[in-house]
Parts: structure tokens; C-alpha cells; sequence
């Protein structure tokens, strides 16, 4: 083959390769396009204000298609399908409680995104924000909004590898003090002081004391139920196999995830109610592996997103293993009950 | 530096004249073609590797915890994979290209099977399947490098050749990044351009790069054990020994990012940019170092190297917080990649024979590669035991020791003659 064939095959290579990806990129960006108009049957979106501090709501991302996608939205909490009033504001995760909330927001800068956490005031107004090293995954407001918590999954840890951990940060929402590892707390696990490099935090929810919180620790390959304790700045382990506690609005009860024993590797999880006094283990009548950090809407029923058509759709499981699973809303992700 | 110069200049002109005229006439087009091979091959590789966690996170909702562990056993994976590419490679005398161009493809044919593949048992085999390309591709690539270049100027076109790959690598992300950008969840987008990328590498190796070299096929065929015998050559033997000495002292770079931050409190959005800062010395540094080590001898330089490991491991022990102290620590492991990884390859090419080039290239890396991963996971024990300091100690003075070692072992056959 001389030069001048060579040469040649590989420009008409070039060329069609070119207009592969460029195709393809093109009909990624179509998609945008799509996303903004409203899909028929889809739940009806309207503009409106949205404030913490109004009783009986629920608040929670829009995820259907639209012009208000991905906005905080909000709907009667006893009609979770109604018409939903869109906030503007655009949040990736979301939890509010006692009229603080705290929005997870991807900012979307010229080379790659960050992101960052706002807290807001019950009238959706940022009042500090703080920057998360990773795709968040859970965010929680303590029921006296003094204390947020968040989530993200961090890489990078190691040089161009598809290693990930996770860092948890907890905020006083009063004086902007940020902790931005929970991996400075001191550990205990059954009993004794506990050191290793590999710990991972995730999942925070706070008891009501201002003082308390449980968390998933995860280490040597096994996760633990811990309670945490603010102004001693420890951790203990509870129970093992516990991942995203969601403490009961009584906190007695924690409804988690947990691994369960022969299910598939990437659907592995199945919603569990842990009674903190007895210790004794209650599977909800959920049978799909949910992956999310469940809400309490009520002392007697937990609420979490499962996969959907449009992203997620918001689900509730007796609390008490009884009944059955429903869905309550389409579209929806990172649900918040204002009591 | 003014002996290696007088032996290289053998006319009365002046060595820097002389040496600036040899670079024109000696890189080898096949090295730059090699080189393009394997930027191009980055760019595919490193969008992917960029974007993985944003779509298993964000666009799958898998929650990829312990998907780090998979990683490091597809890395050892990987070193085996190479000796098996390297002796293929040999057999019959000219098949580097061709088994180099089946671990291109094979990496390439990955990319769109990303798109197929939803849960987390069907992507770990497909990075597993990219990982094997990427073992078999390395040694029979490297050896090509060696045998198209004279051993005078080998050093320097290992440096072109990783200047060119890690160039690569540093605009794969920003690519990707650029396709999310102008995209909504455009994951799709960046693995389709990921995988013509990859075919461009594919092709530009198929077309550029000479396959047979015209020689005739060995008497022998080259036999794994004819490989292994190679160890007995005391050159080869010393260089392999070092190599792998060094390896169990040099501490993964993950870890260096880590201590990194901890003394520095690194703010966790900038944390994910201190491996650029690595990659962009090694891209600087990784040809002037080449071309050092072809002058004045390369296990000088390999060493050196890692002389420049040894301050890293010290500033990060020392008290000392300057404003500085980031700059210069990626500076100096950037500077410890371009002094050794190549050089490495340039050494040790030099007591291979051509029939066995390969397989000798992937005996060294594999091996390199092996002490490295055992070096990773004693580190992290001795960090759990003891805490991040006792361990770098610990690390830093086996790497002295190891260095002062390979001091004496000074292979002959490395020194330009």
C-alpha cells in the first residue's frame, strides 16, 4: 500500500467516524428539547410559591418533563398525584423539616460540573452554602432544622481508576459550622476504639435532641447501623448489614436498606424496620431492592423512590411489615413531609 | 554528563550541535506513529474512565461502593495478561503489531458494549475485557518503540512516546466533559465518540506502523521458557531485580493524593485535579528526561527518579505547609513517572534480545507491576496499624534502602557504550 492509500483510507476513516459521534452527539443534545416540553399524561406543573412552613405538604423534585424539571415542587400531602406548584429552584437532592431545608444543586461549570449545598430558609432562600466534593446521594434536615446533613460520592481517590468513597458532612444550620467528614469522629465498634483507613460514612438522619444521629459506616467490606453523637464527636456501631437509616418520627425505629442474602449483585437491597429498644429486625412488604434513603410520613408508614419512567416515582410501605407497596406519585425523587 | 557526551559525539563537533542534529534523523516514524496510536487510544480510554462514575451514579443509580476493590483485581488481572500478549508477540518473529492491534480492539470493541451493558456484573466484565486489551497491547507496543529506535535514542523515544500518551490522557476528560455539556445525560454520546476514537487508534496502528520488520524468523521459536531464561542473563536479571525492589517501596499515587490532602487540607472539589497536576509534569518533563537518559546513562536517570520519590515521600513527612508544597510534590512525582517509566522500558530493552523483546518488556512491567499492587496493600495496612505517617516513614526508608541497593547492582549493559 503506498503513503498516498494509506493516507486516503484514513481521511474517508476520519470523516465517517467523524459523523458518528457527531450524530450522536447531535442526537444527545436533541434530547434537551424533548425534556422541555410537557409530556401528555404527565402530572400538571404550575408555577406558584413553595415555603417550608406550611403544614401538611409535601416537597420533593420534579422529575417529569417539562419547563419546571428537576424544580422543588409541592403538593397536599394527602394527594401526592395532585397538580404540583413549581419553586424554580433546582435541586438534584432535597430534605426540609421545622422550616430549614437543604438543596444538593449540580453547578454546571465550562469544563465539568460541581457541587454544591444550599440551606435554605423556609421561604426557599439560600442562607449559606457550602461546596460537596461528589455526585451527592442523600441529604437530611434534623426535625429542629438545626442541623443538615449530606451525602456525596467522591472519586478520584486514586489515579484514573473508577475507585469511589463517600464523605458526609454534617452543618449547624444556626451558625454555619460545617464538619466536613464524618471520618473525624472517634469510633467505636463493639466496645473498642476503632482505626482504619478505609472508612466510608453515608446516609446521616438526626434523632430530635439536637445531639443524636444514625448513619451507615462502612469498612472491610461490611456496613454498620452507628449512633452518632455531636458534641463528643463519636461513633458506635448498633447493628451490622444497615445502609441509609431513616430514623421514626418517635425515634424508636430506624427503616433502612439492607443486603439481602442471594439476591442479584446490582439490585441487592430490600427495606427493613430495625426496632432500636429490642433490636429485632421487621422486612417491610416491599419485594423490589430499593436503593434510597426512605422518609417517615407518618409513625406508621415509610416513603422512598423506585426507578421510573421519568427518573423515579415515590412509593409507601407500611411500616410494620404489613399490607402492600403502592406508588403515590410519578416523577417525583427526595420527598419531604412539613408536619 | 561530559563523558557520556564525548563518547556519543564522535566527530569534533561540539556535543550539543551533534545531538540536536541526531534527534531529527533518529525518532523513528514508527514511534510517532506508536505515539499517536496511543494518544488517540487515550483519549478514547480516559472519556470513558472520566464519565464512569457520573453514569453509574447519575445515569444507572447504582451505588458503586467496593466497585474500587474490582479495580485493583482487574489491574493484576492486566499484569498477567501482558506476558501472555508479550510471548504471543514474539512468536514468529513480527507479530507486535498484530497482537498490539488486537488489544486496541479489543479495548475499542468495549466502549459501545457500555452502552448495552446496565447492571454491575455485565460492566464489570466489559471493563474486564478492556482491561485484557490493554495487557496485551503493552509489551509487543513497547517493544515495537525499542526495536524501530537505535540504542542511542531509545530513551528519548520512550519519552516522545509517553509525552504523547499522557497528552492523551489529560484531553479525554476535557472531551468528554464537553460532549456532557452540550448534552443532556449524553453518556451514550461520549461512549459512541469514545469507541470511533478508539477505532482511529485502531486504524492509524494498522495503517502507520510497519508489522513485520523483515527479519527472517528465528530458528527458534521463542518459547515461554526461552523467556523466563532470560532472567538468567545477569543484566536483565539485575534490572528486573531493581525493578521490582523499587516497586515495593513506591506507594500508589492514590495514596500520595491522599497524604497530599490531609497536610493540606485540600479543599475536595480541587482534590480530583492533583492528578492532573501529576500527568501534566510527566507530559513536561517526560521527553528532556528521555534524552537525559540517553546521555548520560539510563539507570542514572531511573534512579534519579526515584531519588525525586524519595523527596516526595520527605516533604510529605516534614512539617513544612508553604503555599508551594502541592506544586512541588506533583512536580516531583510527575518528574518520578517521566524519569522512570519510560527509561525503564529503554534500560531494560538493552540486555533483550530482539526475538524475545516483548516477552523480556512484559516480564519487567508485570513484574513492576506485581510489587507495586502488594506495595499498595501493605501500605494500607501499615496506615490502618500505625496511622499515614509511621507508614511513609516506613515507605520512605525502604525506599532508600532499596535505592542505595540498586546503586551497587548498576546493571553495564545500560550505559549508552
Amino acid at each position: 500500500m503506498t503513503v498516498r492509500t494509506r493516507v486516503l483510507i484514513l481521511v474517508s476513516a476520519v470523516a465517517v467516524l467523524a459523523a458518528v459521534g457527531l450524530a450522536s452527539v447531535l442526537h444527545a443534545s436533541a434530547r434537551a428539547d424533548r425534556r422541555n416540553h410537557t409530556q401528555a399524561g404527565g402530572p400538571g406543573v404550575t408555577p406558584g410559591t413553595v415555603t417550608l412552613r406550611r403544614p401538611g405538604r409535601l416537597v420533593f423534585r420534579n422529575m417529569a418533563w417539562g419547563p419546571h424539571r428537576d424544580e422543588l415542587t409541592s403538593v397536599p400531602a394527602s394527594a401526592p398525584d395532585a397538580a404540583r406548584t413549581a419553586s424554580g429552584l433546582k435541586c438534584l437532592r432535597f430534605h426540609a423539616a421545622s422550616g430549614t431545608g437543604v438543596c444538593l444543586q449540580a453547578v454546571h461549570g465550562p469544563v465539568s460540573d460541581t457541587y454544591r449545598a444550599l440551606v435554605l430558609d423556609a421561604r426557599l432562600r439560600t442562607v449559606d452554602r457550602y461546596d460537596v466534593p461528589g455526585i451527592p446521594s442523600r441529604a437530611r434536615v434534623s426535625p429542629t432544622g438545626h442541623f443538615a446533613a449530606w451525602t456525596a460520592f467522591v472519586g478520584g481517590d486514586s489515579y484514573a481508576g473508577t475507585d469511589f468513597s463517600t464523605r458526609a458532612a454534617i452543618v449547624d444550620t444556626r451558625s454555619g459550622e460545617l464538619i466536613p467528614s464524618l471520618e473525624a469522629f472517634r469510633i467505636v465498634r463493639d466496645g473498642r476504639p476503632y482505626r482504619a483507613a478505609d472508612v466510608n460514612f453515608w446516609g446521616v438522619t438526626f434523632a430530635a435532641d439536637d445531639r443524636t444521629f444514625y448513619a451507615t459506616l462502612a469498612t472491610k467490606g461490611r456496613t454498620y447501623l452507628v449512633r452518632g453523637d455531636l458534641r463528643r464527636r463519636t461513633v458506635t456501631t448498633l447493628h451490622a448489614n444497615v445502609e441509609c437509616p431513616s430514623l421514626s418520627p418517635d425515634g424508636t425505629r430506624v427503616a433502612y436498606k439492607k443486603r439481602a442474602a442471594g439476591l442479584p449483585k446490582d439490585a441487592p437491597w430490600r427495606l427493613y424496620v430495625l426496632d432500636l429498644r429490642t433490636m429485632r429486625e421487621t422486612p417491610l412488604a416491599e419485594p423490589r431492592s430499593v436503593d434510597d434513603q426512605a422518609v417517615w410520613k407518618d409513625a406508621r408508614t415509610v416513603v422512598y423512590a423506585l426507578p421510573g419512567d421519568y427518573g423515579a416515582d415515590l412509593h409507601e410501605v407500611p411500616a410494620d411489615g404489613s399490607g402492600r407497596a403502592r406508588r403515590i406519585s410519578s416523577a417525583a425523587v427526595s420527598p419531604a413531609y412539613l408536619p | 554528563m561530559y563523558v557520556a557526551d564525548s563518547r556519543a559525539s564522535t566527530s569534533a563537533q561540539g556535543a550539543v550541535r551533534s545531538s540536536a542534529g541526531r534527534r531529527r534523523a533518529a525518532l523513528a516514524p514508527t514511534v510517532l506513529a506508536l505515539g499517536t496510536v496511543s494518544l488517540v487510544t487515550d483519549v478514547s480510554s480516559e472519556m470513558v474512565t472520566a464519565v464512569l462514575p457520573l453514569y453509574l451514579v447519575t445515569g444507572l443509580g447504582l451505588s458503586p461502593l467496593g466497585f474500587g476493590l474490582l479495580d485493583g483485581i482487574y489491574n493484576g488481572f492486566s499484569a498477567l495478561v501482558r506476558l501472555v500478549g508479550g510471548h504471543f508477540a514474539d512468536r514468529g518473529g513480527g507479530r507486535h503489531k498484530w497482537v498490539a492491534g488486537l488489544g486496541y480492539g479489543i479495548s475499542a470493541v468495549c466502549k459501545p458494549l457500555l452502552l448495552a451493558a446496565h447492571a454491575l456484573t455485565p460492566i464489570g466484565l466489559v471493563l474486564a475485557a478492556d482491561r485484557t486489551g490493554k495487557g496485551l497491547r503493552t509489551a509487543p507496543r513497547d517493544a515495537l518503540i525499542s526495536l524501530a529506535s537505535t540504542p542511542e535514542t531509545r530513551g528519548r523515544a520512550f519519552g516522545v512516546h509517553r509525552a504523547m500518551d499522557t497528552a492523551g490522557a489529560l484531553l479525554g476528560p476535557l472531551v468528554a466533559f464537553l460532549i456532557l455539556r452540550a448534552t443532556v445525560d449524553g453518556y451514550d454520546a461520549v461512549f459512541t465518540v469514545s469507541f470511533c476514537v478508539a477505532v482511529l487508534g485502531v486504524l492509524v496502528l494498522v495503517l502507520f506502523v510497519p508489522g513485520g520488520r523483515g527479519r527472517a524468523v528465528p530458528a527458534e521459536r521463542p518459547t515461554v521458557r526461552a523467556a523466563l531464561a532470560l532472567l538468567r542473563g545477569r543484566d536483565l536479571r539485575r534490572i528486573t531485580v531493581c525493578a521490582l525492589l523499587l516497586g515495593l517501596a513506591t506507594v500508589s499515587d492514590s495514596f500520595v493524593y491522599l497524604l497530599l490532602q490531609r497536610r493540606l487540607g485540600v479543599p475536595d472539589r480541587w482534590f480530583a485535579l492533583l492528578p492532573l497536576g501529576t500527568a501534566a509534569a510527566f507530559l513536561l518533563l517526560a521527553v528532556p528526561l528521555g534524552r537525559l537518559a540517553d546521555r548520560v546513562g539510563r539507570w542514572a536517570v531511573f534512579l534519579a527518579g526515584h531519588g525525586a520519590l524519595l523527596v516526595v515521600y520527605a516533604l510529605l513527612l516534614t512539617s513544612w505547609h508553604g503555599t508551594g508544597l502541592p506544586y512541588l510534590v506533583l512536580a516531583l512525582h510527575g518528574c518520578f513517572y517521566a524519569a522512570t517509566d519510560g527509561v525503564l522500558m529503554a534500560a531494560a530493552s538493552d540486555s533483550v534480545p530482539e526475538g524475545l523483546r516483548s516477552s523480556g518488556l512484559a516480564v519487567v512491567q508485570t513484574g513492576q507491576a506485581l510489587t507495586r499492587f502488594a506495595c499498595s496493600l501493605l501500605f494500607g495496612a501499615a496506615w490502618t496499624l500505625w496511622g499515614d505517617r509511621a507508614a511513609l516513614a516506613g515507605a520512605a526508608v525502604a525506599l532508600a534502602a532499596c535505592a542505595a541497593f540498586s546503586l551497587t547492582l548498576r546493571p553495564k549493559g545500560t550505559v549508552p557504550a
